[in-house]
């Protein structure tokens, strides 16, 4: 095992003397936000000319009458120009021409704001970026999603035309779709895993911290293909409409494939770190379930992310360059784009579900105060599922017309994962037995989460059954089916996770009686909007329409406005967030859930290197009720008592 | 599924300590499965869509009837052992101590994994069935088809999609393409579904067909349809702007009107015919200017045979 044994080498990622003072420079000169911001526009310009320059005698591309060169160009030499601006390749090119670097997190001022808008290698601080992002993200796509179900009020459309309702639909699938990859795993893995595994940092902190600095970019060049008329494809961008669409297709693809790369770095630096940097004592069978959780799910990103990256990669040469990847009359395959995008977004939707059986895992037996039933199998469900995510993917082509025959295997294969599916349950109700249940706002979302995810994993089980799904496919019933598994299960996990480890991260508790009534109106609001849908979908609405039949207006308007009621709800955890981490401030240093947690051990917010010394674990994090137990760890193990414990781990 | 509220009561063996939780909810999720199970099956079911129109769409009725009849104890013993948690478990005011240390139970998971493996295998196995009796189940198979009907007589109605509207043309009677889908009671119909510019999907919702229209490719599913009257058509895949307005009506009537409304529509449409390119299973998208005329003639607007322009044009 690669552990950092001595304190001051641990934080150090290229071995500088630590006493070397860095040179001072005005603060409008060190890189941050808005050096970047001009390199990013820098870029696109120079990245548009040269477009224009090289591709000024292109013939239009097939199906389209645009050519899209500049506008790629633009938008990547934009990326590059951003990432310059931001400092990113500073310490690595210094490091090549044999000069000292400066990038280190201890250079920065310790409390100031401003190391949140720049290129900062502290785990910490990276998680709070992605927070913020992560919640902004959700709040944009949101506020699409306010607009889809304004049209739907009339069964013919009304409010917005026909390419304006498809634009914000694609936008909401894709804002969300880009943002679920990275809500747990960027704000809660970044933060926590180091400090449930007891290690001081992360592996690779500069590749962590571009991770997050990808995303702004993809945020931005999403938006900004509303600008040329949005994309017509919805999320998954079916090729060949991809390639007949207009220019707002290039800004889908660059950062949906942007968002791909900034996932697979996230994950390679949370999966190397849980392999690399446990603290002595922290076995395989001592593992938080969530840092299980963020394990599986940096797995799934790193093998099935690259797939989504190779097909946007294909849409944008076929969009450029005149390949014909997709083009069914040029010698490509329409087959070929549905293949990898759901080899890439089958699984995707289990990096979607694991990350909150991760978290409620986590908050159970703390609420319940009593050991997590049955870990193992926890763990076994979650690699389970994991793995059989790959052999899933077919059942999202049941009507395409391929391969008839596979249809049984993939209906075999997707019904087995509800088997690992179940272990969660199972260990949810073990532990829930004889408990001595406390129903805190974390608890709550918990509870909500496995009864949405009930819900969704049901109306799953039907869709995995090709004769049922014959019907259900494509339609409202999908929708509501993937709603309930991503919204009620995976954000009503996040929130739960916000309301618990908050206090941890900002040293700051959020008001529990606005946060119960935020659980409440949105679990209510949640239910009563996407319950209907299902009803929807099998009376014969199809997804993306703007147009349906007039004897479901009733059910839509009903859904409508249990919509606006659910975006209303967040309107009340924004003003508790606002007023809790801003006016009221309710300190909250320690422990407030009396968690055995090895992330509760330490101060909060956490100090700069996380622990003092490397701390020694000496048993396992959900010990509640045995009176045998051994606190979790040893946050000062006497010198040379941490050499021993290698030893005895090692044996 | 029985282990969900019998697997706690054989994992504490406390006699004298308090009421015994797992003989409780085992009897609330009993009673609870016996009265909601048949009123899914009995009552729900027959109500429960795409109807029986045709022979596809009866038997996914029957299938999500079996489907929700199976789901339904799954539901009530997740939400009755919660509910009952919540209600007898919760920590009393001021109570600071913790639950009893239960690691786990052996006997317990492995009834679990033994049952939830038995129930997945199970629907695995009656999905298949379904699949394969029923002839492809009403969805697409593709260019080769493996689930066909027995019968030898077979309508064919070859659908064709194109931004943002359906024709239908008829090989066993001259060919002839319209906007009009009519089909004869009792006959297996075999649809030929492809597309002539992007993806779409041919969603014939009362009969329980749905297959999805791809550009170079015939995707071929049946049905039997087994009651007279109107059915809606809509796509269901995403195609573009007017996706949302991509829907017609089709028609199931019975044989003889069937076949005198056919004929008529043949010789009606007779010089028309003749410049459509030959019935194929595929088209080039060279053709579509040739089949785009029939769009023309047959007031349909739509693209007309070229490629819309990405910014709005007229609804069709």
């Amino acid at each position: 095992m690669a552990i950092e044994i001595r304190p001051e080498s641990a934080q150090v990622p290229d071995g500088r003397e630590p006493d070397t003072a860095p040179k001072a420079r005005p603060w409008w000169l060190r890189p941050a936000v808005h050096t970047a911001l001009l390199g990013a526009i820098i870029g696109y310009v120079l990245g548009h000319l040269l477009g224009n320059a090289i591709s000024s005698g292109y013939q239009q591309i097939p199906l389209s009458d645009d050519n899209d060169v500049p506008i790629v160009l633009g938008y990547l030499f934009g990326i590059l120009g951003w990432l310059i601006g931001l400092g990113v390749f500073n310490d690595p090119f210094r490091q090549m021409l044999g000069k000292p670097v400066t990038g280190r997190e201890e250079d920065e001022p310790v409390g100031g704001v401003a190391k949140y808008f720049r290129y900062t290698l502290d785990h910490k601080v990276v998680g709070i970026q992605y927070l913020f992002g992560m919640i902004g993200y959700f709040l944009t796509g949101g506020l699409f999603a306010m607009a889809i179900r304004a049209e739907l009020l009339s069964p013919t459309y009304h409010l917005i035309t026909p390419s304006a309702y498809l634009e914000v639909v694609g936008e909401h699938g894709t804002m969300m779709m880009m943002m679920m990859t990275s809500v747990v795993m960027g704000p809660l893995g970044n933060y926590l895993v180091p400090l449930m595994i007891g290690s001081k940092r992360v592996a690779f902190p500069r590749v962590e911290a571009l991770s997050f600095w990808l995303t702004p970019c993809a945020f931005v060049i999403l938006l900004s293909s509303l600008l040329v008329g949005g994309f017509p494809t919805g999320w998954t961008g079916y090729a060949p409409l991809s390639i007949q669409a207009g220019e707002g297709m290039d800004g889908y693809a660059i950062a949906f494939g942007l968002m791909g790369i900034s996932a697979i770095l996230a994950a390679f630096n949370i999966v190397v770190t849980i392999i690399c940097y446990r603290a002595p004592g922290m076995r395989w069978s001592r593992l938080p379930m969530f840092v299980w959780a963020m394990l599986t799910t940096g797995f799934l990103l790193v093998l099935a992310a690259p797939v989504l990256v190779g097909g946007m990669y294909m849409i944008i040469t076929d969009r450029t360059a005149q390949t014909a990847f997709f083009v069914n009359q040029l010698g490509g395959s329409s087959y070929l784009y549905e293949d990898l995008f759901w080899f890439f977004g089958h699984p995707e939707v289990y990096i979607l579900a694991l990350p909150g059986f991760g978290i409620v895992s986590e908050i159970i037996p703390v609420f319940c105060r009593k050991p997590l039933f049955g870990y193992k199998i926890a763990a076994a469900g979650m690699l389970g599922v994991a793995i059989l995510s790959f052999f899933v993917w077919q059942h999202h082509l049941f009507d395409s017309g391929i391969d008839p025959d596979m249809r049984p295997l993939f209906m075999l294969t997707t019904e087995l994962i509800s088997i690992p599916t179940g272990f969660i349950y199972l260990v949810a109700m073990g532990t829930f037995w004889k408990a001595k249940i406390r129903l805190t706002v974390p608890m709550l979302f918990a509870l909500g989460m496995y009864f949405n995810f009930l819900i969704g994993g049901i109306s799953g089980v039907v869709l995995s059954d090709v004769p049922a799904d014959t019907t259900s496919h494509g339609s409202f019933f999908v929708m509501a089916h993937f709603h309930y598994t991503i919204m009620g299960g995976l954000i009503f996990a996040f929130f739960g996770g916000i309301y618990y480890w908050l206090p941890k991260m900002l040293g700051i508790r959020l008001n529990q009686r606005l946060g119960k009534l935020h659980f409440w109106t949105m679990f209510i609001f949640f239910n009563s909007t996407f319950l209907p849908l299902f009803a929807v979908g099998e009376l014969g609405q199809p997804r993306r329409v703007f147009e349906y039949a007039r004897n479901l207006e009733t059910l839509n308007d009903w859904v409508s406005i249990s919509a606006f009621l659910l975006g209303a709800s967040f309107l009340i955890f924004v003003y508790n967030f606002v007023m809790s981490t801003l006016f009221w401030r309710e300190r909250e240093i320690g422990n407030p859930w009396r968690s055995r947690g090895l992330e509760w051990q330490v101060s909060s917010p956490p100090p700069l290197n996380n622990f003092q010394h490397v701390p020694v674990v000496l048993s396992g994090p959900y010990e509640y009720g045995d009176p045998k137990a051994l606190p979790v760890a040893d946050l000062n193990p006497p010198a040379g008592v941490i050499s021993g414990a290698l030893a005895g781990t090692e044996a | 599924m029985a282990t969900e509220a019998s697997a706690p009561s054989s994992q504490a063996p406390e006699p004298a300590a308090g009421p015994r939780h797992g003989l409780r909810i085992l009897i609330l999720w009993v009673v609870a499965s016996v009265i909601c199970c048949p009123l899914v099956y009995f009552v729900w079911g027959p109500h429960l869509p795409p109807g029986d129109m045709s022979s596809a769409a009866a038997n996914q009725q029957f299938d999500l009837q079996v489907l929700g009849t199976i789901a339904t104890p799954v539901f009530l013993g997740v939400v009755i052992y919660m509910g009952y948690a919540l209600t007898f478990w919760r920590a009393k005011d001021g109570d600071e101590t913790d639950g009893p240390p239960i690691h786990g139970n052996a006997k317990v998971q492995l009834t679990w994994i033994a049952a939830t493996t038995v129930i997945v295998l199970a629907l695995a196995a009656f999905g298949t069935v379904e699949l394969v009796t029923v002839q492809g189940a009403g969805a697409g198979e593709g260019p080769q088809p493996i689930w066909k009907p027995t019968s030898s007589t077979v309508l064919q109605v070859q659908v064709i999609g194109q931004q943002w509207a359906w024709t239908y043309r008829y090989p066993q009677f001259g060919g002839f393409e319209t906007a009009q889908l009519e089909l004869p009671l009792n006959k297996p119909v075999q649809f030929d579904v492809t597309s002539l510019d992007v993806i779409h999907g041919f969603w014939a919702y009362q009969l329980g067909v749905k297959a999805d229209a791809n550009p170079g490719v015939n995707n071929v599913a049946y049905t039997t349809p087994k009651h007279a009257g109107s059915f809606v058509v809509r796509c269901s895949e995403l195609c573009g702007l007017w996706h949302g307005a991509m829907y017609d009506y089709g028609k199931v009537v019975t044989a003889s009107a069937f076949q005198t409304w056919a004929q008529q529509t043949e010789t009606q449409l007779a010089s028309l015919t003749k410049t459509l390119p030959p019935y194929a299973m595929t088209y080039d998208p060279t053709e579509i200017a040739n089949l785009g005329k029939v769009l023309v003639q047959l007031g349909i607007g739509g693209a007309g045979g070229g490629y819309y322009p990405p910014n709005d044009p007229e609804q069709p």
